[in-house]
């Protein structure tokens, strides 16, 4: 299994192909869509690159989730509600969510899906094979 | 049948690869505003060729029954200008694939020198959709699109049945 520093490099050279970004740009903090610019159709070109860089595939809505904002369960007056943040934690465990927590706009959802959030699902994944 | 930026379609083998040629004529009329005295091919316009060759190559995983369009050009490299006389081959290749989406690679040549070579994403606008897989509804792959296909040597419709599993 790669170490955390080749993973970094390859989800990396991943988000420099998809994002057209540079190297220096990708870093674990940056969140794709605020510093990257990712948009909705992006994430599926990530998906595949990735499992392309790792020989893995990864199901939709696995890495990026999806019918959560929809659910009226997991959402109220714009925020996610404690159902939402449970579902959220759930379905993305190697998610750094502290910061989102302390005000779960939905707006700021997008803030979630870092660099380092990516790499975090790929150990998790390579971990489990 | 206007917009249509290749001539013919060479070759398509399901999911995989498909080829196409484009004969660049003086008789276009936009070659004589791009530019007075001096006409070139547009590049946008090899752009949609490469969409399009891509776009059916991506729309044989769905038997032509569902809506793909393309939706990202990840990269789009020329490497020298187009002249009338020129004839373009494009040749496309679907790299990675999946129900909701593909990313085709597609090259440009011309007496066999590279011209232009692209990476593109196209998205099929039915998945997540409760839709029935009929042509009645696609709006992309319309007759002339069909006919083009008709026109490809060894293209049977019949290869594409309804009610087929995606590849």
């Amino acid at each position: 299994m790669p170490d955390k520093e080749e993973i970094f490099s390859k989800v990396q050279e991943s988000l420099v192909e998809a994002l057209s970004v540079d190297d220096d740009e990708v870093t674990a903090e940056a969140s794709l869509t605020r510093d990257l610019g990712a948009e909705s159709i992006d994430f599926l070109d990530i998906v595949f690159r990735l499992e392309k860089a790792f020989g893995i595939k990864i199901p939709r809505g696995d890495l990026f989730p999806e019918n959560l904002l929809n659910n009226p369960e997991y959402v109220e007056d714009g925020k996610l509600t404690d159902a939402g943040l449970g579902e959220l934690k759930e379905r993305l465990p190697y998610a750094d969510l502290a910061e989102f927590e302390k005000n779960p706009v939905v707006g700021n959802l997008g803030d979630v899906f870092t660099v380092g959030m990516i790499c975090g699902y790929i150990e998790s994944r390579l971990d489990g094979e | 049948m206007r917009w249509f930026w290749i001539d013919r379609i060479t070759h398509l083998e399901k999911g995989k690869t498909a080829g196409a040629v484009k004969n660049v004529t003086l008789a276009e009329e936009h070659l004589h505003d791009h530019f007075p005295g001096y006409p070139v091919n547009p590049q946008s316009l090899m752009i949609e060729g490469m969409a399009q060759t891509g776009g059916i190559l991506a729309g044989s995983t769905v038997d032509f029954r569902e809506n793909i369009i393309l939706a990202k050009i990840t990269k789009a490299v020329f490497h020298r200008l187009v002249r009338p006389g020129d004839q373009l081959r494009f040749e496309s290749e679907l790299v990675m694939t999946s129900p909701e989406g593909h990313r085709a690679e597609t090259t440009i040549t011309c007496d066999g020198e590279l011209i232009a070579e692209s990476s593109m994403m196209f998205v099929n606008l039915n998945v997540g959709n409760d839709v029935e897989r009929d042509r009645d509804g696609v709006f992309v792959f319309t007759e002339g699109f069909m006919q083009l296909l008709h026109e490809c040597p060894g293209f049977d419709l019949a290869d594409y049945p309804v009610g087929d599993d995606h590849v």
